[in-house]
């Protein structure tokens, strides 16, 4: 095209350019790719705007009110709409960790693999099961979760908590035993990891193979061993990508509604036990179980959860931005 | 892959064409209802209904529905029936406020509801509830090699609220003498979700037992922390997995699992479809009903009516005393009636495992439905 090596077009080059015989395709493309654009602003202004209208109700009215309106928000057990959210917010954090110290080593170790180890053709075969596993429904991952996998995990937690109980995460409860189903925060986070490990894995494959092989060859040629090449050329240029792709995973995590529906015993509290039975539970899980017999004020304290969580999405990805262009000068990139 | 969704797709276009063939004589009949038709005149020779009745509430009715709804339809093709599933609290509010023709509640309206009812019937009578559906709710257990034990209120409120913790503690053994029982923890599990199964296991505890947690009955599980699923399905799921484990859901979904009979008076009563018909035919009609059209019952939890199973959750059909559209009523009237028939009590018993109201019930709802008015 003529104007590639020019300046954003203003509105005199397009005069200029008027007769040209693709002048109309090429104004209206740029304003097709322009307002698909801009819909997503609308639509995030529209979400936010949604969320703050309807929220607006529970957040104003003083809590005695709400718990009047709203059985399962009582005061009298300190269960408030702040508390709550309290509750949530810690469970969501903490389900989504777990998920996340499980996921990400072993993302960034099947990338490489498949980025640096594997021969090509079962590169190839495997790169394509990973994706294929990130097209697996929640719900069928929650159903595998609660059918298969935690009735198995069960003599695990047993195991872990007679081993390991003196640290605070694996305790057993008072009479000495762990949740007799295995429907815990482990197991959540446990099934959360497999859900996210396909997105970390794809993102930071894609950034690994990037790597420029001008560097690797060099480091090769000093030398070096293959995990020296990956530890001094691979990671380091792809580490923007990798802390990116984490936090595509966390964002799924933090979402996640269907699986840990199925799979949790829910409970609210600030216990840091992740193998004992209704201790937590996650915002979204939270608003599932309680929207479809929820009145108008329940839906109103349901619709501030939402915007808390929201709210730490937002946080999470605004967060990683900040990291990922912090750590990008210091990159091999440039 | 382009097999299977041309396949589709000529499926889905047979689907359409019946789906039009069967909508389109409605669509020319509809003004044989509109024309005024005299008052009464349909308990003696039935005209023929058409048009669509829209009703919304109680997710517990809703598999015996699909039954009345498809009974309802086959009898009466031109009619359509459609029901919301979306909860009691939705379907009373739907109703209220005008958007439903009825609703189906597991609990009764309160005051304000009964307020906004007359407000959205015709006339000033406002709306009644018919006990339609009647389903016992089943404590269910999973030990291995035992199908039924017996207990007292007071025993499953000690289960359920952590008091008693291990199966052979001396309240089980005692009532069950000639059971082995294990000495494994018991783990409790409840529904996570709001639900009336809850609500009535709650209610059952409250008024009956002597030693349960809360004074007042809840949606929500006031009981000991334990194990919990969202729905039905879940709950089942869970103790059927888990040895050890007691819950409590809708007693057709018991299926092969352990069930506890309930101490009622002196003998001990396990849950059938006529112990559950038993109980409402003996409990007092509510205070604050609307009139005697309004069979709105309190629940006699405590009854020592032989063989009573006072666990039961009860599901109101709400309609108006006076609707201002003939064609309405009609549709409305004919539904319930149908409903409330042998037949209907049938289908839903088996469709969705609930108890047949008992013959003078039923009597009793089709006279109230009959005195129904167009306004």
């Amino acid at each position: 095209m003529t104007t590639t090596q020019e300046p954003p077009a203003t509105d005199a080059d397009v005069q200029e350019y008027s007769t040209h015989p693709g002048a109309f395709a090429n104004r209206a493309f740029g304003g097709l790719s322009a307002g698909a654009a801009s819909l997503i602003l609308v639509t995030l202004a529209a979400v936010a705007t949604f969320l703050l209208i309807e929220a607006w109700p529970a957040m104003t009215s003083s809590s005695a009110d709400l718990s009047d309106q709203v059985h399962w928000l009582g005061t009298e057990s300190g269960e408030t709409l702040i508390a709550t959210i309290g509750y949530l917010v810690y469970g969501t954090i903490l389900i989504s960790a777990i998920a996340l110290l499980i996921a990400t080593p072993l993302s960034f170790g099947i990338a490489l693999f498949i980025s640096h180890y594997a021969p090509r053709r079962l590169a190839q075969g495997l790169g394509y099961l990973i994706d294929l596993l990130a097209a697996i429904p929640s719900v069928v991952y929650g159903l595998w979760g609660a059918l298969v996998v935690i009735p198995v995990l069960q003599p695990f937690y047993q195991f872990l908590s007679e081993s390991l109980g003196w640290i605070p995460i694996f305790a057993a409860a008072d009479d000495g035993t762990v949740s007799g189903t295995g429907r815990v925060a482990m197991s959540a986070g446990l099934v959360l990891a497999i859900m996210i490990i396909p997105i970390i894995t794809a993102v930071t494959r894609e950034v690994f193979l990037q790597t420029p092989v001008l560097h690797e060859e060099a480091a090769l040629a000093m030398g070096a061993t293959r995990w020296e090449m990956v530890r001094m050329a691979v990671i380091p240029f792809g580490k923007p990508g990798m802390i990116g792709a984490t936090m595509l995973g966390l964002g799924r995590a933090l979402g996640e509604t269907m699986a840990v529906y199925m799979i949790l015993s829910p409970g609210l509290s600030f216990s840091p036990h992740i193998l004992q039975a209704a201790q937590h539970n996650t915002i979204a899980s939270y608003i599932a179980l309680q929207f479809p017999e929820a009145n108008a004020a329940g839906v109103s304290a349901l619709i501030t959860m939402g915007l808390a969580l929201f709210v730490i999405t937002l946080l999470v990805n605004m967060l990683a931005r900040w990291v990922v262009s912090r750590r990008s000068e210091f990159s091999g990139a440039n | 892959m382009k097999i299977a969704t041309r396949a589709g797709a000529i499926a889905s276009a047979a689907v359409l064409t019946f789906a039009l063939a069967a909508c389109s004589p409605s669509n020319e009949e509809t003004d044989t209802t509109d024309s005024p038709a005299p008052s009464g005149s349909e308990s003696e020779a039935p005209a023929e209904l058409s048009g669509s009745l829209v009703g919304a509430g109680a997710s517990s009715q809703e598999s015996a529905m699909e039954a009345w709804r498809a009974g309802f339809q086959s009898s009466n093709p031109d009619v359509t029936v459609s029901y919301d599933p979306v909860g009691s609290g939705g379907g009373r509010t739907q109703f209220t406020e005008g958007a439903t023709s009825f609703a189906g509640s597991d609990a009764l309206m309160d005051a304000e509801e009964y307020a906004g009812a007359v407000e959205a019937c015709d006339g000033d009578m406002g709306a009644i509830h018919l006990p339609l559906y009647i389903s016992p709710i089943a404590v269910i257990f999973n030990l291995e090699g035992i199908d039924s034990l017996n207990m007292d209120a007071d025993t499953i409120a000690g289960v359920f609220s952590g008091e008693i913790t291990t199966w052979d503690d001396a309240a089980i053994a005692d009532q069950n003498p000639e059971v082995e029982l294990p000495s494994s923890t018991i783990t409790i599990v409840h529904r996570a979700d709001e639900s009336g199964t809850t609500e009535n296991f709650q209610d059952y505890l409250v008024k009956a037992s002597s030693n349960w947690v809360a004074d007042e009955t809840s949606g929500d599980w006031q009981g000991a922390t334990g194990e919990s699923g969202p729905g039905t399905s879940a709950v089942v799921q869970i103790v059927q997995e888990n040895a050890g484990t007691i819950g409590y859901v809708d007693a057709s979904r018991a299926g092969e699992l352990g069930t506890v009979a309930l101490k009622v008076g002196e003998e001990y009563v396990p849950f059938s479809a006529e112990a559950a018909a038993a109980v409402v035919d003996a409990s007092p009609l509510a205070e604050g009903a609307n009139g005697e059209n309004d069979l709105a019952y309190e629940l006699d939890r405590t009854t020592t009516a032989s063989g009573a199973y006072p666990l039961v959750l009860v599901s109101y059909t709400i309609v108006c005393q006076q609707y201002d559209d003939e064609a309405e009523r009609a549709l409305v009237t004919e539904f319930v009636k149908y409903v409330a028939s042998a037949e209907g009590q049938e289908k839903a018993a088996s469709a969705a495992g609930s108890s047949p109201i008992s013959g003078d019930l039923s009597t009793r709802v089709t006279e109230i439905l009959d005195g129904i008015a167009a306004g």
